[in-house]
């Protein structure tokens, strides 16, 4: 993976972005090389012939078939494909909130405990019973961390997603992308070796994308964490991933999976000024075009 | 408009519309354009009001009849919640009670009043009992369907960082399906007023119902407008006190 001083310095100079959270002294961030000698906390992810059947009243339904999947600590992995094509199944199964009907799963982290795991779902998610800090501490304190413990480390987070003005507000309160780093701040607070994504930027504007990108980018640089993400978007796959898998159409398989070449740590405005950004981008277009069609031709025969 | 003068104008207006009416009625009946016999005016009414309250046992009446109305609202609303949740919450349960909840819940409740004083006898228990079932099976219903409503995805946060059933039902299932039991128990409310002046009127004795039903029979119109009034104040109060429970309880819910 490369990476080095050299890249981080454009970094400041692309700082176009106004806002004080992203533009923080890239400088002084470490590579993600020298961090991952650190600290290894992230899991390592390795699946084998996956598959997801379910039951439906016209007979069986393959979500996903054979999937392959191999995620190194640490690593940066993002999921594109057509509507309904399993990722969302992949992604669950990986959570633990559903099983394979085939295949095998193998999660493993360094150090010898098992790996956790936290997911930030599509969509609504935050309770909006809680409080926003209530929401970041809600995992800490299934844990049984103590109250004000659990409270600190809510705010620190916050300070994180920069919405320590809003610890007390409740949801309804807010709007939809700060709702949205409500959820990553309560999926970071668990402190999880893996972090799973399921389009969390799906709802949102595009300039708020492009902050949370940022934000996401320079959190996950900061802390280590195995990253699988799930997007529609080629762009926000090519801006953050370290490997890309592109999924087939109904049942789901990985069709293609591209290495990223740019260096860490990134910025949004560097990578798509890349020459190698539209060729890449072209490339997955391509790759996903039949499979959109295919899917939709799958849609037109439910109905 | 600024937002003092629109308050200011909003209090005004609700306060006039009764106002209007009542002095239009004060002079339809001062002129006789009414008949004073059954549409006395309402200022006449103020002295039959303490006299109802010094010598006619009004006080007691609300007692009895406030009593009736908590005891049996409590009664019927805390078991239909609960059942409402069970409901909600394992299917088994729903399907086994569904037909005898919506059944029952179709009859006019006042209609099974001979059925319950069968069972509960003519005392205070069957008024108990009558509020309590005619409110019951509305809770029921509301509480589930509010426990059917909430987003699946909260679920799978709380199991996705690890809550287990009872953790679960606490901090998902129960919160997220407060603002329809509250919607339920506001519609219960009502009911309860119903259904305790109806009653109260087919088993005479005390209460505000009584007062109403057996001043009318006496042709006592007064005593009859007292007891009319004293019972939409009773409902009103009622209704502000849910009101301030439920903003006690539901602090998240987005308001005006």
């Amino acid at each position: 993976m490369p990476s080095g001083p050299k890249e981080v310095g454009s970094v400041s100079q692309a700082g176009i972005l106004t806002r004080s959270t992203t533009i923080e002294s890239p400088i002084l961030r470490p590579t993600r090389n020298g961090r991952l000698q650190q600290e290894i906390s992230g899991a390592r992810i390795r699946v084998a012939g996956l598959g997801r059947r379910f039951e439906t009243a016209h007979g069986y339904l393959d979500a996903i078939r054979g999937v392959d999947l191999a995620v190194e600590p640490g690593e940066f992995c993002v999921i594109v494909g057509p509507s309904g094509c399993g990722k969302t199944t992949l992604l669950r199964i990986l959570a633990g909130l559903d099983r394979q009907t085939s295949g095998s799963l193998d999660l493993s982290s360094p150090g010898s405990e098992p790996p956790t795991n936290a997911m930030v779902f599509q969509g609504r998610s935050v309770f909006p019973w809680l409080t926003v800090r209530q929401n970041v501490a809600y995992g800490l304190k299934l844990r049984g961390v103590g109250r004000r413990e659990r409270g600190a480390a809510a705010d620190s987070l916050l300070d994180t997603v920069g919405l320590s003005r809003f610890a007390r507000a409740y949801p309804h309160q807010l709007s939809e992308g700060m709702r949205q780093r409500v959820a990553i701040a309560r999926a970071l607070a668990v402190d999880p070796d893996l972090l799973l994504m399921d389009e969390p930027f799906g709802s949102l504007d595009e300039q708020t994308r492009f902050l949370l990108q940022e934000e996401l980018l320079r959190i996950w640089e900061q802390t280590g964490k195995t990253v699988v993400f799930i997007t529609h978007s080629i762009d926000e796959a090519i801006v953050l991933a370290d490997q890309i898998v592109v999924m087939s159409a109904q049942p789901g398989t990985p069709k293609v999976t591209l290495t990223v070449p740019f260096p860490r740590p990134r910025s949004l405005t560097e990578v798509r000024g890349n020459p190698a950004f539209a060729p890449l981008f072209n490339q997955i277009w391509e790759l996903l075009r039949d499979e959109v069609h295919v899917a939709r031709r799958f849609e037109g025969a439910k109905r | 408009m600024s937002r003092r003068t629109r308050r200011w104008s909003e209090a005004m207006l609700t306060v006039s519309g009764p106002l209007v009416l009542l002095a239009t009625w004060e002079w339809l009946s001062r002129t006789a354009r009414i008949d004073p016999t059954f549409w006395p005016p309402p200022s006449s009414l103020w002295e039959t009001f303490v006299s109802l309250i010094r010598e006619g046992g009004l006080l007691g009446d609300v007692r009895v009849t406030l009593v009736r109305i908590l005891g049996g609202f409590l009664l019927g609303a805390v078991p239909g919640v609960a059942l409402g949740l069970a409901m909600g919450l394992f299917w088994p349960v729903r399907v086994l009670l569904m037909p005898i909840a919506t059944a029952v819940y179709a009859v006019p409740k006042i209609a099974i009043l001979p059925l319950v004083v069968i069972v509960f006898g003519l005392g205070e228990s069957s008024k108990l009992a009558i509020v309590a079932i005619s409110i019951f099976f509305l809770v029921v219903l509301n509480t589930m369907a509010g426990v059917q409503a909430i987003d699946p995805s909260y679920r799978d946060v709380a199991r996705n960082l690890g809550a287990n059933p009872l953790e679960l039902f606490l901090t998902v299932a129960l919160p997220g399906s407060l603002p329809a039991i509250f919607t339920g128990l506001r519609l219960a409310l009502g009911f309860t007023l119903i259904v305790i002046v109806g009653t109260e009127f087919i088993t005479p004795g005390d209460g505000v119902g009584s007062l109403i039903w057996e001043s009318w029979q006496r042709l006592a119109i007064k005593p009859m407008f007292i007891g009319l009034v004293v019972t939409g104040l009773l409902g009103w109060l009622l209704t502000v006190l849910l009101d301030v429970v439920e903003r006690w309880a539901l602090p998240w819910q987005a308001r005006e």
